[in-house]
Parts: C-alpha cells; sequence; structure tokens
C-alpha cells in the first residue's frame, strides 16, 4: 500500500495506459486478499485457540467462564471420572481400525493403479460411495445390521470394540485408498523393473523399492485414518453399546458443561499432530530445496 | 495428516518420466495380471461388501417392516410396508426441508469462504512453498482439534453475555437483546465453519496445479482481472469446487451434531440427523429411523447424479 | 520356496562368474502378441560374444520390446531366447545375467549413488558390494558423487550411474535402452564415445536399442534395423549404408534417390531396368531382384550434376535433363533438388570443396552417378504399385 501512496498515478506515464491500470488493479487486489487470508485464518483458528486457552481455566465443573489460569487439570486429567478411559479406548480403536485399514486400503490402491480390469470402474464407485454416504446412514445401518446379528445369536457382534472397529475401519478404508492411490500414480513402474533387472526377487523388489518409496504415502494414509477414527461421534454413537470414546465422552458432558480435562486431551493431541505436520512440511520443503539447488 | 489425504495428488512426483514400454506391459490385463489384481482387492471388496453394502441393505429391510402384533415397543417384522416412507416423508416434512436448505446454505458460504482462500495458498504464494504448506497446515489445523470441542468453543464465544456477542449485537447483526445460539443462524454458521477444510484442499488442489502461465497468457489477452478471472481460473479449477461442494454438502444434510440442543441448535432447528437419532436410539421406533436414513441417502444419491452430470466430472475418485 | 532362491543364486553366481567376458546371445523365432496388434513378428536374431550390436528402428517398431524379452520383463508368445547357449525364455528377470540401462535410468530416488550401484551386488550376496560398486564409479568417473541421490545429479551424471549399476554386476549381456536419448547433442556424441570406450574396456556384450541411426552406426560392430516387427536387414554399418536391401533400409539408414522402373535386360554382370525412356543399370551382384518391377536407389552423395549433357560412357548412369527445384546450403555440403520429367525429383549432396559448378536455382542440368554406386531393393518404396 506505501509503495502506492509513494507512485502517485498521476506523474507515471504509464498510468493513463490499460494495462498498468489493471496492474494497480491487481495489486490492490493483492493486498486484499492477503488481509483476507488473516482474517479467514483468525475466524478457523478462534475455537482452537479458545479450547487450548480453556484448558488453563481455573474452573471446577462447567468450563465456560474465565476464572483464573491453573495447570491442574493438564496434570491431573484422570481426576475427571471416565475420561482416562474413553481416551485410551480411543488410541486402542483407532490404532486397530488404521492398521487393518492402511493394510487393505493399500493393497487396493496398488491393484487400482498398477492393474486394468473389467471390474475397475464398480471398484471405484464402491470406494466412492462409502465418502458420498452421511454418516446418518452408516451409523444407522451398521447399528441395523449388529442389531440383526445379535438377535441370531452371534454375540461377536454385541455393541462394543468389535462393532466401533469394524465401522471405523469400513469408513477408513476409501480415504487410505485415495492418498496412497496419489502416491503410487507418482511411482515409476520402471524402478521395479530396474530392481527386477538387478537380481531382487519379487519380494525384495517390494521390501527394497516399491514399500520404501510408497512409505510417505502410506504414512500420511494412516495418520488420516486415526485422526478420522479418533475423532468419529456419529457412527461411533450408534454402534459402541457401553464403550465410551473420547468424542462419546464430549458429547454425553456437553449437557451438563464440558469439563476442561476434555479441552486438556484435545489440546494436547492438536499440539502433537500440529507439531507433526509442521515438522513434516519443513523437511520435505528443505529437501526439496536441497534437490532443486 | 489430512493434506496428504486430499491433496496427495498435487505431490509433484519425482519420476513423471514413465517410460512407455513399461506402463504399457505394467498395465495389461493379462490372466497374471487379473488374479494379482484381484488378490490385493478381494480383502477390501469383500470388506465393503459386508460392512458398507450389507448395512445399507439391512437398513431399506428394516424401513418396510412393520410393529410386532404382540406390540412390544422395539419389535417389528417385515412385511415390506412401504408406508413407512410417506410417513417420515410427511412427519419429518420440516426437518427433510431444513437438512437440505441448511446443507445448501452452508455449502455456498463455505465455497465463498474458501475460494479466496484457496486461491491465496494454491497461486498467490506459490512462489515460497514454506509459507504455503504453513497456511495449508493452519487452513486444516481445526481438523485436529474435536469436532465436538469446537462446536462447543463456539457456542460458548457466541453465547449471550460473551464479548463476541457483544460486537455482532453492536454492529448489527443480532438484535441488542436478541441471542445467537440455538438460532438457524446459528446452526448454517456452525455447518460452515466446520466443513470449510473439506471445501478449501479440493479448491487448493486443482488451483495449485494452474498453470500460472495462463493466468499470465489471460492477463495479456483478456488484461481485466476479473475477466481473467472469469474466462480462466474459475472454469479451471470447476473440477476442484464440484468435489469440494460435494464432501461439504454431504455431510452437512446429514449431520446433527450442530443442529443439537446442546450444541448450536435448539427444538426448532432439528435436522434429519437428529430424527433418526431420536427414532433409532430412544423411541426404538427402528423403521422410521431406516426409512428417513434411506429417504436421505437416496436424495443425497439423486442430487449428486444431476450435479455431477451437470458438471461433467465422472472420475470423482 | 527359500530352496528353490538358494538355486537360484548358485546358478546366478556361476553364471556371472563364467560370463566375465559376455556371452552370446541368440533370438529364435520369437514373437510378441498384445492385446490389439504385434510387436514382433518371428524374429530371429543372433549376436556374438563380446559384439556391440544395435538395434535400430522408428518408435512403435518392437525394438524396446525385443529388448524387454531379453531382459526377462516381457514373455514372447511364442519362440525361445538363448545366453551363452543357455535356454532361459522361462527364467524371470532377477534370474539372468543380463542388466539393462533404461531409458529414463530408472534410478532409486531414496538411495544414495553408491547404493545404487551396489543395490545388484547386494542381492547376489557378492562380497564387498560397497567397494566394487566404488570402482564401478570410478569407471564412470563419479567418485565424487558417490554420497548424493540421484535427483541431485544432471542429466548426463545419471546416465553414468545407471550405466555404473548395470556393469558392475559384469552380466554376460548389457542392455541398453536409448540411454542417451535424453542427453543433448553434445553430451550424448560425447556419451557415445565413452561408451564404446567402456564397452571395449570391460569386454561385454552390448545390446543397444536406438532411433539415432548415426549413434548405431557410431558405435554398433552389427546394426540390424527393425520395422513392424521385423528386423528388415541386418549387418556391418558400412555394409547397411552401401547397400540397403529394402526401401525402408535405404530412407531410415541415410537418404536415398530412388527409381522405379520395369527390368529390360538382365545379363551376368547387371540388370537394366528403363525408367519412361531413360536406362539405369545395376550391378547384378548389387540387386535383389533381376526381374519384374524393381527399385533402384543411388545415394545423393554419389551423384554428380553437370551443366551439360556429360558424353555416355560404360558404367555411368546418366539422367536428365532436369530443373533445379531447390538449394540448400549446410555448410560442409550443399543440397540440390533437381526435377526430372518422367523421373522425378532427385537429390544431390555437393561437398562443399568449390569443386561443384555453381548453379542458379532453374538452372538446367543433368545427373550422373557410377553403376557401381547403384543398388536394387527387394521390395519397392511405400506407394508404388506392383504390377
Amino acid at each position: 500500500m506505501t509503495s502506492l501512496a509513494s507512485n502517485p498515478a498521476a506523474s507515471n506515464p504509464a498510468a493513463s495506459n490499460p494495462a498498468a491500470r489493471n496492474r494497480r488493479k491487481y495489486r490492490v487486489g493483492d493486498s486484499l486478499l492477503w488481509v483476507y487470508t488473516l482474517l479467514a485464518l483468525v475466524f478457523l483458528l478462534t475455537p482452537i485457540v479458545y479450547t487450548i486457552v480453556f484448558s488453563f481455566n481455573d474452573s471446577v465443573r462447567s468450563n465456560t467462564v474465565w476464572e483464573g489460569f491453573t495447570i491442574h487439570h493438564w496434570t491431573n486429567v484422570c481426576d475427571q471420572p471416565g475420561i482416562c478411559e474413553a481416551v485410551g479406548n480411543s488410541f486402542f480403536i483407532g490404532g486397530v481400525a488404521t492398521l487393518v485399514a492402511t493394510i487393505i486400503g493399500t493393497m487396493m490402491a496398488i491393484a487400482l493403479v498398477r492393474y486394468r480390469f473389467r471390474a475397475r470402474s464398480f471398484v471405484s464407485l464402491l470406494l466412492f460411495l462409502p465418502m458420498a454416504t452421511p454418516e446418518i446412514v452408516m451409523g444407522a445401518g451398521l447399528a441395523a445390521l449388529f442389531f440383526l446379528l445379535q438377535t441370531n445369536g452371534l454375540d461377536t457382534f454385541a455393541f462394543g470394540y468389535t462393532t466401533i472397529i469394524l465401522a471405523h475401519i469400513m469408513f477408513c478404508i476409501s480415504f487410505v485408498v485415495v492418498t496412497v492411490k496419489a502416491r503410487v500414480q507418482t511411482l515409476d513402474p520402471v524402478l521395479e523393473e530396474a530392481a527386477r533387472d538387478l537380481y531382487a526377487n519379487p519380494f525384495k523388489v517390494f521390501l527394497k523399492v516399491t514399500f520404501p518409496l510408497l512409505l510417505p504415502g502410506i504414512v500420511s494414509a494412516a495418520l488420516l485414518s486415526f485422526a478420522l477414527s479418533f475423532d468419529d461421534f456419529i457412527i461411533t454413537y450408534f454402534n459402541n453399546g457401553a464403550t465410551k470414546t473420547f468424542p462419546l465422552f464430549v458429547y454425553v458432558s456437553a449437557a451438563r458443561g464440558v469439563p476442561a480435562e476434555a479441552n486438556v486431551v484435545s489440546s494436547a493431541v492438536f499440539l502433537v499432530a500440529i507439531t507433526v505436520v509442521i515438522v513434516m512440511q519443513v523437511v520435505s520443503a528443505m529437501r526439496r530445496k536441497k534437490y532443486s539447488a | 495428516m489430512a493434506i496428504a489425504g486430499f491433496s496427495g495428488g498435487t505431490a509433484k512426483g519425482s519420476s513423471k518420466r514413465n517410460s512407455k514400454g513399461a506402463s504399457k506391459s505394467a498395465l495389461k490385463g493379462d490372466r497374471k495380471g487379473a488374479i494379482v489384481a484381484g488378490i490385493l482387492l478381494i480383502p477390501g471388496l469383500l470388506y465393503l461388501a459386508l460392512f458398507f453394502l450389507t448395512p445399507l441393505v439391512q437398513l431399506v429391510v428394516t424401513a418396510l417392516e412393520s410393529p410386532d402384533a404382540s406390540g412390544a415397543i422395539g419389535a417389528y417384522v417385515y412385511d415390506f410396508n412401504v408406508q413407512n416412507f410417506a410417513d417420515v416423508a410427511v412427519k419429518y416434512s420440516l426437518q427433510i426441508f431444513r437438512s437440505f436448505g441448511y446443507a445448501f446454505l452452508a455449502t455456498i458460504f463455505a465455497l465463498l469462504i474458501s475460494y479466496p482462500l484457496a486461491y491465496f495458498v494454491g497461486v498467490k504464494v506459490r512462489r515460497w512453498p514454506l509459507l504455503q504448506r504453513m497456511t495449508l497446515v493452519l487452513v486444516i489445523a481445526p481438523f485436529f482439534i474435536s469436532f465436538l470441542l469446537r462446536t462447543v468453543a463456539w457456542k460458548q464465544l457466541l453465547s449471550v453475555g460473551s464479548p463476541l456477542l457483544g460486537v455482532l449485537q453492536n454492529i448489527g447483526l443480532v438484535p441488542h437483546d436478541g441471542y445467537f445460539i440455538g438460532t438457524p443462524a446459528a446452526v448454517v454458521f456452525g455447518l460452515t465453519y466446520n466443513f470449510i477444510p473439506f471445501m478449501t484442499l479440493p479448491l487448493f488442489t486443482t488451483l495449485e496445479r494452474l498453470d500460472g502461465r495462463l493466468i499470465e497468457a489471460g492477463a495479456d489477452l483478456y488484461a481485466n482481472p476479473f475477466k481473467v478471472f472469469t474466462k480462466i481460473t474459475l472454469p479451471l479449477s470447476m473440477p476442484g469446487v464440484v468435489s469440494g461442494t460435494l464432501l461439504t454438502f454431504i455431510p452437512i444434510a446429514g449431520d446433527y451434531v450442530n443442529a443439537s440442543r446442546d450444541f448450536l441448535g435448539s427444538s426448532d432447528t432439528s435436522m434429519i440427523g437428529n430424527m433418526v437419532d431420536q427414532d433409532f436410539l430412544s423411541n426404538q421406533n427402528y423403521p422410521y429411523a431406516s426409512a428417513l436414513s434411506v429417504l436421505l441417502m437416496a436424495t443425497i444419491l439423486i442430487l449428486v447424479s444431476i450435479y455431477v452430470r451437470r458438471a461433467g466430472t465422472e472420475e470423482l475418485l | 520356496m527359500e530352496r528353490r532362491y538358494q538355486w537360484c543364486g548358485i546358478t546366478l553366481a556361476n553364471s556371472v562368474k563364467a560370463s566375465s567376458s559376455g556371452a552370446a546371445l541368440e533370438l529364435v523365432n520369437i514373437r510378441k502378441e498384445f492385446p490389439g496388434f504385434t510387436a514382433i513378428e518371428d524374429l530371429d536374431l543372433k549376436i556374438n560374444a563380446g559384439e556391440f550390436f544395435a538395434l535400430l528402428g522408428p518408435s512403435g517398431c518392437g525394438k524396446t520390446t525385443t529388448l524387454r524379452i531379453v531382459a526377462g520383463l516381457e514373455t514372447p508368445t511364442s519362440g525361445r531366447v538363448f545366453l551363452g547357449g543357455e535356454d532361459i525364455t522361462d527364467t524371470k528377470p532377477h534370474q539372468r545375467a543380463v542388466n539393462t540401462v533404461f531409458q529414463s535410468y530408472a534410478l532409486f530416488p531414496h538411495m544414495t549413488v553408491l547404493d545404487n550401484v551396489a543395490f545388484g551386488l547386494r542381492q547376489r550376496k557378492v562380497d564387498e558390494p560397497l567397494k566394487k560398486a566404488q570402482d564401478a564409479l570410478a569407471l564412470v568417473e563419479l567418485s565424487h558423487l558417490a554420497d548424493r541421490r540421484p535427483q541431485q545429479l544432471s542429466g548426463g551424471q545419471q546416465q553414468r550411474v545407471a550405466l555404473a549399476r548395470a556393469i558392475v554386476n559384469r552380466p554376460s549381456l548389457l542392455l541398453l535402452d536409448e540411454p542417451l536419448g535424453a542427453l543433448d547433442l553434445k553430451l550424448r556424441r560425447q556419451m557415445q564415445i565413452e561408451l564404446k570406450a567402456i564397452q571395449i574396456e570391460v569386454g561385454l556384450t552390448f545390446l543397444h536399442v536406438t532411433h539415432d541411426q548415426e549413434e548405431a552406426m557410431d558405435m554398433a560392430d552389427t546394426v540390424a534395423v527393425m520395422n513392424k516387427g521385423r528386423i528388415e536387414q541386418m549387418g556391418a554399418p558400412e555394409a547397411l549404408y552401401d547397400r540397403p536391401k529394402t526401401a525402408f533400409v535405404s530412407k531410415f539408414l541415410g537418404q536415398s534417390n530412388l527409381f522405379v522402373g520395369d527390368v529390360v535386360e538382365t545379363n551376368d554382370s547387371a540388370v537394366s531396368i528403363n525408367l519412361h525412356g531413360n536406362k539405369i543399370t545395376v550391378p547384378v551382384a548389387r540387386a535383389e531382384k533381376t526381374a519384374g518391377k524393381i527399385a533402384v536407389g543411388v545415394r545423393p552423395e554419389k551423384v554428380q550434376f553437370h551443366e551439360s549433357a556429360p558424353a555416355a560412357a560404360a558404367g555411368q548412369n546418366i539422367l536428365g535433363p532436369g530443373e533445379i527445384i531447390d538449394i540448400r546450403f549446410t555448410g560442409v555440403s550443399n543440397q540440390y533438388l533437381i526435377e526430372i520429367p518422367q523421373v522425378g525429383s532427385v537429390t544431390v549432396f555437393a561437398q562443399n570443396v568449390g569443386k561443384s559448378p555453381v548453379v542458379e536455382l532453374g538452372a538446367q542440368v543433368w545427373v550422373s552417378f557410377k553403376v557401381e554406386h547403384a543398388f536394387g531393393l527387394a521390395d519397392l518404396p511405400v506407394g508404388t504399385e506392383e504390377d
């Protein structure tokens, strides 16, 4: 903006031609875009900052009004009945669901990119549908299915850990496929041929070339799966039985006021995740810079 | 983590020079290839058949049940009772209308808010990769904090007596004696906020791939920034607009957290999800809940297929 | 499974040890069909041990497919592949003492240059893989870049790493799939010289696939010209250039003037054809056909032009008069295009040594070439009716 002011249009002979005028419009537009982005980011981050700040609120039960700073909730998270058990459940369920969904999804992604077969479009559709289905529909459908299986004596499908994990794997698969597929597409099959040519047997080709090159995609897919599972509320709510996950804990407590310990858990998860992502981004940006130099 | 989930395709692959011969053979549909592909696909297909398709079928079956002759609560028998669909369509017409209305509004708002943001991240700051990545991380940061908690945060930030509500009252957006939480506006606000990253990421992915030289050529030919935008940038980013609006509209239409009384809504804002929840988990009226779910799913599928055909992007996955 | 791999390891180690000087390759009746088209039709090929063999042809002629069949990356529909007398048709790529320098180099991006070069040695559990890899890098003069990643190297450097990674294994046969295709012209000529030098130094059998005729003629002992899944002609570069046998070879390998006419006379030494009243004679020994319609060719640099009608002489073919319709100056030579009524256009290369007559566009000229420089083809150029 200052550069505009110090360079009055009148004294600039080029200002009379339309191109220069447009260039100026672009510059004004640019500044507006920067300001807009800043405001949008503030909007997006406000509830996060609020959540983190209120994890330090010296409140007893309902965490709605600021009553002073304390780290008590951070040091004594498990004092809040049920929260640590719920968080433990979420980690366990997220871990198992992520493991299974990542394996299944990675296999499918490889098949979809590397092979041409007649049922391709059908498979793509089947993978797209879960992402196009509202959670409430999947939650109710799974509950209806598990309910039917239970009433027919299949106690394995009693609502609890098993049903939640089965549900989470299902909605994670599609996201794993999308993520890993993008990575497989950038993997040149010639690299695998080169390994075969250099005396690597099929198992070694996968171990030494395919897997290491797909790993960044697989890791992203696993992290995404875990995040989806850890934060899922609706589907879990329909299929949990007596098992409580962290989002269920928050939902149940929302009626009478969410305790600060929930903010502690969510803030901790947020800080860890954002740190991991930022480090990953910085490292890969630096590596790219080094290579292109 | 979700960065990769949605924008994975933008990874600038170091190996774009797939040699002709190799990719031809790697993609050939010979018998051995079909067997390997089959082995790789079978676990996933089986899983999705069992835990995605079967539940949908079961939902349809349940939607066609009638109360058991014994009259016991929660006991139903299958008798192809199509009437359930008509019943729920009438009984819950208001909620159905709200669901799609809120979803429509929130999707539009999310698009309007996200587009400049995605343009900034994908086009404006591409010269500074680290700044680009950091801005993107901030855009998806809400993903890393609990969905329910960030909704609770807005509830408290905008509740009666809060400074933020005071500001809104002072600039006239909310009446001085009025409240915001519990109104349809609050629900649409929450839905918009919660799903903005779902809109921004696909938009970013297409805008990031947009060839900068096209914009320069456009500036050269059309000169006017507005025309460059409408003639070049916008048409080229349509795939992102389509997938972004789908990824936003669908979950919003099925959401019920924002609209529920304990979060941003009230009994006057309940959506389809709230009714399914109520009928399924409280009233044990499984046929109604199922019929309503099937209705929601069918409507979405119809809307999506019309929309996708109109927009002309078949390849979504 | 374990047992089989062990077994493979042993055979590999043995064959690789035995083949430190390269082995002969023989392709017998190879045929490769893909859905919708036939890439190779009944191909027979023999490459001697230690030979530098070039497979030359336009893109899509089946040369890369042939190479991939030899590497084991593709299975032939029918036919057999023999390496050093042993049938390797049904062995997997990793079981063959054959290595490839890929067109795109295919260097592993997640490994250092040294690890790339040592990859094959490690898979075969050869002793001291890193030392041998260092030696191979020294051979291509890249020792100082051993710890870099491939992405940090220039195109020419990547090409050398790919070469080192292949030859470090001392394969019986080294396959080169257009390895110089991605390099600029200057670097390419330089790499051609180095590649040839390395081949002589390590004494391996090289099978080089390329569409660059100059590259093939410059480096190879034997060149096979491939077209539409067949080998059209095979031989030493000089022989191939001097006496192409088909219209395709005469046009693909250098340039040719082709004249199509009917054979009017055949005796012990020469075949004469009638070209709308003009007579052209070809030595019998240089003609693939002695009757019917035949195409006779001559290289443009073997043709002279004259401003007045030259006197008929034995051993000279004379055509004309015609009109110069185009002159191109290319530095070392001038290229003239002369349109002769009833005969067609004739290209003449005249070296820029100040000897050729100074003529202008539109000048009337006659052309002549020695009978011994003419060659008679087995087929007719595309677009000519066989009757």
